[in-house]
């Protein structure tokens, strides 16, 4: 308990941002029309690969000469990246069927007005 | 000097987070959303690799090795990204949430190495850290591995069902079961927290074992209508592994990127839920499917089948017909004929318009982006509540493979364990065409008791067949 303390005085300005971004989450969600909650969830799974920054640090700091923590390191690079490549790519592409579908209706209501 | 930019960077990017998230709650503004998330991600990522340098200033090496895999995991992301079907867009969601758990037990596999082989091993772990921070330490480590592991392996066994290739797995005993794993993973972890064996590679080893074998077991019983929760539970979780890696390095962009997904992933689980009137204890116990309803035991009753040809004529000589898309349709990926027969109705002076329901397709809103793929105008689309005052002015419904949206058990029976899910009320229309593979009760596993309706007819087959059928038998009019 002594420790946890002391840990959350060490790291309190992490524990704020956490608290805040907690809130900050629920938030920002909580009114989405449920039209968006596939892109939506897969826009967040494409910021959560934002852990790809730890991989990037574990492998810039493993020595050249140690295969193991650079193999490990190597693969959670590769596969951060897809979460993040992949992640914001794939969410374009569905959110693009919205907007072409969108400007549609807008050059429609143009002509209209 | 780089340090101060590096923070910079940082903080951009978890401004980014936060805007591009919010743009991504909105319709308008959420492609846009999307990119400047992006290109937060991208700063952060960039600035990483060139500037971060360690608390004695030692930068990062081996950017041959970084390099490679960035470029490696960009490919191959980019052309599965570009390739995927819409209809398999679930799969591919969780297959990327699937990579970002499995980066994050990664992380903590290299950590813990790096721990364990400090040599002389104790010496210089105290040097680093003071004991007690040294045990916060490993335990962050832990709690990386255990939740990335547990979203990895669930990520994946979700994908092979979502795919179609794993089924539903259930028996007795099973949640004892995985309690029980989840519960010893746990005390492991515990213990190597606080016995001597602090540095046991094995019991590390089999710590993450253990977390996979849970994650597996955790996603197995769970089926159908109830997966995207279960994705969006996942997704949250890897939000979770990475922000600790946020605390592990300090990291702020990691931390607030990650809470932000995990509490964000939260609220969207429940509000999931809320869409289709289910607790998420009921989701996550997998107890939907198993409960037989009253109704099932009543539901010898008789039901009529049409032909395609009659079913044609309904629809070609309806003066306005109402398109429910379900799965049946999503994985039969017959949007595109079945836009095509919108059109050819239209063209008969038939008036069409799609019914959709929050949930329809494989995942919320899904539905919306299949039909936008196939070019169906925006204003076609009703949402629930429009379509249901618009039904009873409606001559024909045509179902495609919806079950449980449109279940009237949800108004009528409070014995149902769909009751007060809101529905789309087809049954007021003049006639419903129910075009489903065979009479098996949809992902509820609840008897619909539409299909046994007077004004019901059931035109058997799967929908991307039938709806050709159909248009070629509509053309022959």
């Amino acid at each position: 308990m002594g420790s946890l303390l002391q840990f959350l005085h060490d790291h309190l300005e992490m524990a704020y941002i956490v608290v805040l971004s907690v809130f900050l989450g629920v938030e920002v969600i909580s009114r989405v029309p449920s039209v968006l909650h596939t892109p939506l969830m897969s826009g967040a799974n494409a910021i959560h690969g934002v852990v790809i920054i730890g991989a990037i640090i574990v492998m810039g700091q493993a020595s050249p000469d140690n295969y193991f923590a650079l193999i490990i390191g190597f693969l959670a690079v590769i596969v951060g990246t897809l979460n993040v490549v992949g992640g914001f790519v794939v969410t374009d592409r569905m959110l693009d069927m919205f907007r072409t579908r969108k400007k549609k209706t807008d050059l429609q209501e143009n002509r209209n007005g | 000097m780089g340090l101060a930019v590096l923070s910079l960077c940082y903080l951009i990017g978890s401004v980014t987070f936060i805007v591009g998230l919010k743009m991504l709650s909105h319709p308008r503004t959420a492609r846009r959303g999307n990119l400047v998330a992006a290109a937060g991600m991208g700063i952060a990522i960039v600035g990483t690799i060139f500037l971060y340098q360690t608390e004695d200033g030692t930068r990062l090496h081996n950017y041959g090795w970084i390099f490679s895999g960035l470029i490696i995991g960009g490919i191959i992301g980019t052309v599965l990204a570009r390739k995927v079907k819409m209809t398999a867009m679930p799969e591919m969601v969780s297959l990327f949430n699937g990579m970002g758990g499995l980066c994050a037990a990664l992380i903590s596999v290299n950590e813990f190495e790096h721990l364990t082989h400090a040599d002389p091993l104790l010496f210089v772990a105290a040097a680093l850290f003071s004991g007690q921070n040294l045990l916060l330490h490993v335990f962050i480590i832990l709690a990386g591995l255990v939740i990335g592991s547990i979203s990895f392996s669930g990520s994946m066994i979700a994908l092979g069902k979502l795919a179609g290739k794993i089924g539903v797995w259930r028996f007795q005993g099973q949640q004892v079961l995985n309690i029980s794993v989840l519960v010893i993973t746990l005390l492991l972890a515990v213990g190597l927290l606080t016995q001597d064996a602090f540095f046991n590679g094995w019991v590390f080893g089999l710590i993450m074992l253990l977390a996979l074998v849970y994650g597996i077991l955790f996603v197995m019983p769970i089926g159908g209508a109830d997966m995207p929760v279960v994705i969006s539970v996942l997704n949250s979780c890897t939000g979770i592994a990475a922000a600790c890696g946020g605390f592990l390095y300090d990291n702020q962009v990691m931390l607030t990127g990650g809470i932000l997904v995990g509490s964000a992933g939260a609220i969207l689980t429940v509000l999931m839920c809320k869409a289709m009137n289910r607790s998420l204890k009921n989701v996550l116990l997998g107890s939907f499917g198993g409960v037989k309803s009253g109704q099932a035991a009543q539901a010898q009753q008789s039901y009529k089948e049409i032909t395609v040809s009659d079913a044609a004529v309904v629809l070609a000589y309806a003066k306005k017909v109402m398109i429910v898309p379900g799965y049946g349709l999503a994985v039969a990926q017959a949007q595109h004929t079945c836009h095509e027969l919108e059109k050819l109705l239209e063209e008969r002076g038939v008036e069409v318009k799609y019914a959709i329901h929050p949930v329809a397709g494989r995942m919320p809103g899904h539905m919306n982006v299949l039909l936008a793929e196939a070019d169906v105008p925006y204003e076609k689309l009703l949402e629930m509540e429009q379509a249901n005052s618009e039904f009873e002015t409606t001559d024909a419904v045509l179902v495609l493979g919806a079950n449980d949206v449109v279940n009237p058990a949800a108004k009528e029976d409070p014995g149902s364990p769909i009751y007060g899910m809101p529905v789309l009320e087809v049954e007021k229309a003049g006639t419903i065409i129910v075009n489903k593979r065979s009479m098996k009760p949809g992902y509820a596993g609840i008897e619909n008791m539409l299909f046994y309706r007077p004004k019901t007819a059931m035109l058997f087959g799967d929908a991307k067949q039938t709806l050709q059928q159909l248009i070629q038998a509509i053309k022959e009019l």
